[in-house]
């Protein structure tokens, strides 16, 4: 009888990176669908695109550096998914394949690969990409042959999309991010699979409208409920708050660390829909939040278990 | 009552059904009995025999070594063997005395005799433990008579005996509290009167109804005892988890259980104390779980201390196919063993054969940043930190950290998606911390 010894624990959970990753890309099935039923197949050519180009880039890169190969994890796969529900389905073929690359390569494996980026990659990339093409970057598409622009670009002028609308997805946007249910089922399913927790896209979203109305306030603008309901659920709101305000590489993890670091989003959000030019912000606000995160996590290390503070004052 | 319990923890799967019906079937030894010196926390075990010297069951063979110790009665009676060193659960070896059982289990003269706890003194109550030889039963072995040797002017406010078998498979301790509630219910009056202004308090999981009602009927119409129901969670039965959930009071490392006013004693330990205590029997026998998916027949078995480990699998049917590893005490905390030629110890709760061993395929790979180990990590620590200060080596981080809190549970090894081995490199350094003050303060 040849018996196995190591130290305990002699069981384990049966959740793995892998399991975590596939949970997270059925979260985002909803979106999609939404996106490939509002936009059109093209929409759905865009996706693959992205998400061929992040697995590809980080199987390239490894093969190349001859390090273990790690697509396997899927994690690759929720980058380019991530990327693609940030992108119109009016891209060029090569935009998608393009920002792939970069959240893979520069973003992600540069710094070590999983767990080790500081950025967020697929956010990381569509900033890369706004800002290099920022007029392709910015062509929303037409939604039932109507061209109309986006419910934040609308909303700075004053005109209010139906809350309706939003929800159900059918008015323009980037390809995932339309759909206010869709995003809200997958919400709801990473919250019940413990994958992330409420409080990450609630301090988000809750704080986004607190500094809203707090700014629009100072500026003596009138709030209405419609107006509020346009900066909670409308552009990359749900979907920033949802899935890439809770990235667990680029995000604290300590509980209040969490709470502060989704208020920062809703802040740095505010500020520059409220004061600055920008319409959306959302993005730059996770990606300068994701700066802030080591930062947030010292400070709001949980106290062991039974330590009293006192002790760190007696010892001064 | 509504049950409760701790922030953290983990909820593997418990698999209790396996032996939990089984009831407890007593088991003599075949072979040698091999007492080992080592069975407690704390210094060894004294010999008092020779090679050749004839021993009576219940008679001491060996004395405590400390004032941290404990000393070993004799559960057959025969002749000395042999004074060697002996393979432990731990893969080391410690000094043992082997006796030859004569199967006459001859015992020493008062041995067995009903006593009146009410006329003795909480001083005799405690000698009459330390006589006995009593330690924690559950698996860390502390000397019972110790830890109820409470320092003057301490309050001792709760007796908290702790049932709550957290560890997965183990279900000698359910068995006990379904045979032998009364007997509980006599250990638990036994120290309170020892600690006269304590209530009694039984936290048993909520995953063993039956236990608690058994316990409830016991302690029904008495004022200083009760029930508590924990909800089931990994490690609801650690020291610190089960006093946070019954008093809502906090225990660090550096404390003991007694500085926040609680005495905690696991479930066969309290009736190792009635057996010792109202009739002269000291511990010189244990209930122990043979279970898991490689043993026939998963079983609970009344064995003589020192009984050898093999005799216990082959009572339990042996094994359908070799199992892969052999485990002594639960899966989360309990010691992998190389082979079954080990001796049952007073702490021994449970054999585990498994078929499959579930670690041997998880090669760690990058951390994600989960965050699940903190949230999982009963003393609300950073395990990724404190990994991370371990590989680094960087022993002053690690205790800034609060690394020497850790309980070693095990949770944040068993909850990493990216089956790191968090526990195993923060057990190691903080043993080395500790071994490392030991020495400082030793100079």
């Amino acid at each position: 009888m040849k018996l196995n010894v190591s130290i305990s624990p002699h069981t384990r959970s049966r959740e793995s990176t892998t399991t975590i990753m596939l949970d997270v890309i059925i979260a985002l099935l909803p979106s999609v669908l939404v996106g490939v039923w509002v936009f059109g197949a093209r929409a759905f050519a865009i996706t693959m695109l992205s998400v061929t180009s992040c697995v590809a880039s980080e199987y390239l890169y490894e093969k190349i550096l001859k390090k273990p190969i790690t697509i396997g994890d899927l994690s690759a796969v929720v980058t380019g998914l991530i990327l693609a529900v940030n992108l119109y389905s009016t891209a060029p073929w090569w935009l998608p394949i393009l920002g792939g690359a970069f959240a893979i390569i520069v973003v992600k494996m540069l710094y070590g690969g999983i767990g080790q980026n500081f950025m967020n990659p697929a956010l990381a990339a569509r900033c890369f990409l706004l800002l290099s093409f920022t007029r392709i970057m910015t062509d929303y598409p037409t939604v039932d042959g109507v061209s109309s622009a986006t419910p934040l670009s609308l909303a700075k002028e004053g005109v209010y999309t139906p809350v309706s609308d939003m929800l159900l997805g059918t008015h323009s946007g980037t390809i995932g991010e339309t759909s206010a249910v869709a995003i809200i089922i997958g919400a709801v399913y990473l919250c019940a699979r413990g994958i992330i927790k409420p409080r990450e896209p609630l301090s988000v979203i809750l704080s986004t409208g607190v500094f809203v109305t707090l700014f629009s306030l100072i500026q003596g603008k009138p709030i209405t409920l419609d107006f509020l309901m346009v900066h909670m659920l409308g552009g990359g709101m749900l979907l920033g708050a949802v899935f890439m305000a809770s990235d667990y590489a680029t995000t604290p993890v300590t509980p209040w660390g969490q709470v502060i670091f989704g208020c920062c989003v809703g802040f740095i959000t505010a500020l520059i829909r409220c004061v600055g030019g920008g319409v959306e912000g959302m993005s730059y606000a996770i990606l300068i939040s994701n700066l802030l995160t080591p930062f947030i996590e010292k400070l709001t290390m949980p106290r062991p278990f039974g330590v009293k503070k006192e002790k760190k004052e007696a010892a001064k | 009552m509504f049950a409760k319990t701790f922030k953290g923890g983990v909820h593997p799967r418990d698999r209790k059904e396996l032996s939990a019906d089984s009831p407890t079937v007593r088991l003599e030894a075949k072979g040698d009995l091999v007492f080992l010196m080592n069975q407690h926390i704390g210094a060894p075990a004294k010999p008092l025999v020779n090679v050749g010297d004839r021993v009576l069951l219940g008679q001491k063979i060996a004395e405590a070594g400390g004032f941290v110790s404990a000393s070993v009665c004799s559960s057959v009676s025969g002749t000395v063997k042999a004074l060697n060193p002996h393979v432990n659960q731990s893969g080391d070896e410690a000094l043992a005395i082997t006796v030859g059982n004569d199967n006459e289990y001859e015992a020493v003269p008062g041995f067995g005799e009903p006593r009146d706890y009410e006329k003795m003194s909480a001083d005799e109550i405690i000698q009459a433990v330390a006589d006995a030889g009593i330690t924690g039963m559950g698996g860390a072995g502390f000397p019972t008579a110790v830890k109820l040797k409470v320092k003057d002017g301490v309050k001792i406010d709760y007796v908290i005996c702790n049932a709550a078998e957290c560890e997965p498979y183990i279900t000698c301790d359910y068995r006990l509290m379904l045979e032998r509630p009364e007997d509980a219910a006599l250990g638990m009056k036994i120290l309170l009167k020892i600690f006269p202004g304590a209530k009694g308090i039984f936290g048993v999981e909520d995953n063993k109804p039956l236990g608690i009602a058994s316990l409830e009927k016991v302690c029904e119409g008495s004022e200083r005892m009760s029930v508590q129901p924990l909800k089931k969670k990994y490690p609801q039965g650690g020291e610190r988890m089960i006093i946070y959930a019954i008093t809502g009071r906090k225990v660090n490392s550096k404390m003991l259980p007694a500085d926040a006013g609680c005495v905690v004693v696991n479930f066969s330990t309290l009736i190792a104390i009635a057996d010792a205590v109202a009739k002269n029997i000291p511990l010189v026998r244990r209930v122990v779980t043979v279970t898991g998916d490689a043993v026939r027949s998963p079983s609970n078995f009344d064995v003589p201390i020192g009984i050898c480990a093999q005799e216990l699998a082959d009572a339990a049917g042996g094994f359908d196919t070799d199992p892969e590893k052999i485990v002594f005490g639960g899966p989360m905390m309990g010691a992998a063993v190389y082979t079954l030629d080990i001796p049952i110890t007073k702490s021994s709760s449970c054999i585990l054969c498994l078929k499959n061993d579930e670690t041997k395929n998880t090669e760690p790979t990058e951390c994600i940043r989960c965050g699940k180990c903190l949230y999982a990590c009963p003393e609300h620590l950073m395990p990724i930190e404190l990994k991370n200060a371990s590989d680094r080596l960087d022993y002053k981080k690690f205790e800034d950290l609060g690394g020497l809190e850790c309980i070693g549970c095990g949770c944040c090894t068993y909850i990493c998606p990216a089956k790191r081995r968090l526990s195993q490199s923060i057990t190691m350094t903080k043993r080395y911390v500790l071994a490392e003050k030991k020495k400082g303060a030793g100079k």
